[in-house]
């Protein structure tokens, strides 16, 4: 097993304010949009873009919520290990707002397409972009891709991307971790 | 990732504390569901489920429905007084028609204890047991415990008596299983001839004095006196019955804490609690129906898995 790091804290530093100036160029003052985290692995990367919009860019009132997809999967006993949900929560309607998605790693992008079954619940938004830390570009079942993206990876079904945060894993970085030998 | 320990719900006594733990934290989940301006999800769209009633319902049958309904589940129904069952059709016979028709699970009310259990060994559906004899609820316990964890934050130590007609009850002993598993401490209370004999070897405290089991309890859980079972006179009349342990709101302001108040429905209103006491801002009831849903979505969920 091996793992290497692609992206360190310095330069997740560079990608995230990246991300937040391409938000600001798109949606302004944040008035007619709304982010949603995709739990579980999307919420940190919220937090921390919400916090950046917040403190370094001055947008005050910026409307998120966290959206959790369990119950919209479409492997629902076609697993070994049974799925557990996690809380959702978003307390406005979506009617008519432009939404922004965020998730760490877009893979398969089954995910997203759960997601854009779950936001429904919550009305019907105007238009629904989507935002990926790490894009793994020629891994899609589906044809799901993403307007802002913080770094595009190839790599292999038995490869893994993990995204640590120093709020949970004590560490900011991106690593590949390769299954064989 | 966490998963139920057993196949079938048939009773409160043969699941782990863990399992109900799990139960009820995925019930957070389908509360926030139910609560949505769309409150359906697409989980269990594959899935038949059939629900036979051989007894009558209002709250757990409809409560039972909606909660498959919510999950997109296909639901058929079935009760006894319509059907080949009073033609004298056995009850394996019944269960193995209906699921020959490829159904997933069954959700079963039964007048006979055990009935679930004995289904179970019979046919491979998944069985959840809605109720069988005066034996045990497990669904109404889950819902219980979950209604009075939202209420006063956690179970753990937690005093509740469980009050009226404990002997035809079958809410009393999941009630008394569950409370148990989760820390919780339980009283039985009533005349004597509507508790059990052995009730004090399940481990509660038991009491004939309705004044005192209010001021021991946190949480008061009525039953209903269950005329259409009782073939015997327990009590000299329902006038008298009333006025020993029937829950009124002099009762409540003696007493110098405020209680929860709880009934698994049906009430008799007037008998066993007073209109005034089931419509008080102490009584959690509707919440109860309420969490009823959420709760059978978190078991069918799990059950499904």
């Amino acid at each position: 097993m091996k793992e290497k790091q692609i992206i360190g804290k310095k330069e997740l530093d560079v990608i995230l304010n990246r991300l937040c100036c391409q938000l600001i160029e798109n949606h302004h003052d944040f008035s007619n949009t709304v982010i949603i985290g995709i739990q579980p692995r999307g919420i940190a990367l919220t937090n921390r873009l919400i916090k950046l919009l917040k403190d370094v860019y001055h947008i005050k009132n910026v409307q998120f919520g966290y959206l959790d997809i369990t119950f919209f999967r479409d492997d629902f006993r076609r697993r070994d290990e049974p799925l557990s949900a996690n809380k959702t929560q978003i307390n406005f309607l979506v009617e008519e707002k432009n939404v922004v998605f965020i998730d760490d790693v877009l893979y398969t992008g089954r995910s997203i397409r759960a997601a854009l079954d779950a936001i429904q619940s919550f009305g019907r938004p105007s238009k629904i972009e989507l935002l990926c830390l790490i894009d793994r570009r020629f891994s899609r079942d589906l044809p799901i891709q993403p307007n802002y993206t913080g770094k595009r990876v190839d790599a292999i079904a038995s490869q893994r991307v993990k995204v640590f945060w120093e709020e949970e894993d004590k560490k900011d970085a991106v690593t590949m971790l390769s299954l064989d030998k | 990732m966490s998963a139920l320990s057993v196949n079938h719900l048939l009773g409160i006594k043969e699941v782990s504390t863990d399992d109900i733990k799990l139960i009820l934290e995925t019930a957070n989940q389908f509360k926030e569901v139910i609560n949505r301006p769309i409150k359906k999800v697409p989980t269990l769209r594959d899935i038949t489920i059939a629900n036979l009633f051989f007894e009558n319902s209002t709250r757990t049958r409809l409560s039972f429905e909606l909660a498959e309904k919510r999950l997109s589940a296909d639901v058929i129904n079935f009760s006894a007084s319509s059907s080949s069952v009073s033609k004298g059709e056995t009850l394996v016979d019944t269960v193995n028609n209906i699921l020959s028709m490829k159904v997933d699970m069954v959700v079963m009310r039964h007048p006979n204890p055990g009935a679930g259990v004995f289904l179970s060994k019979q046919i491979d559906a998944t069985i959840v047991n809605a109720g069988d004899g005066a034996h045990e609820h497990p669904t109404q316990a889950l819902l219980d415990a979950y209604s009075i964890k939202e209420k006063l934050g956690d179970l753990q130590g937690v005093r509740v008596a469980i009050i009226g007609d404990v002997l035809h009850s079958r809410v009393a002993l999941s009630n008394i299983f569950c409370l148990q598993k989760l820390g919780a401490e339980v009283m039985v209370c009533g005349p004597a001839t509507l508790l059990p004999k052995y009730i004090s070897s399940l481990g509660v405290h038991v009491e004939y004095n309705l004044d005192k089991a209010l001021a021991w309890c946190d949480v008061a859980n009525m039953l209903r006196v269950q005329h259409e079972r009782q073939d015997i006179k327990y009590f000299p009349s329902v006038r008298e019955y009333t006025m020993q342990y029937g829950l009124t709101m002099d009762r409540l302001n003696a007493l110098n804490k405020e209680i929860v108040v709880m009934h698994p429905g049906p009430i008799n209103r007037g008998v066993e609690i007073t209109t005034e006491v089931a419509d008080s801002h102490q009584s959690i009831i509707l919440r109860q129906v309420e969490n009823g849903v959420a709760v059978r979505m978190a078991v069918l969920y799990l059950l499904s898995q």
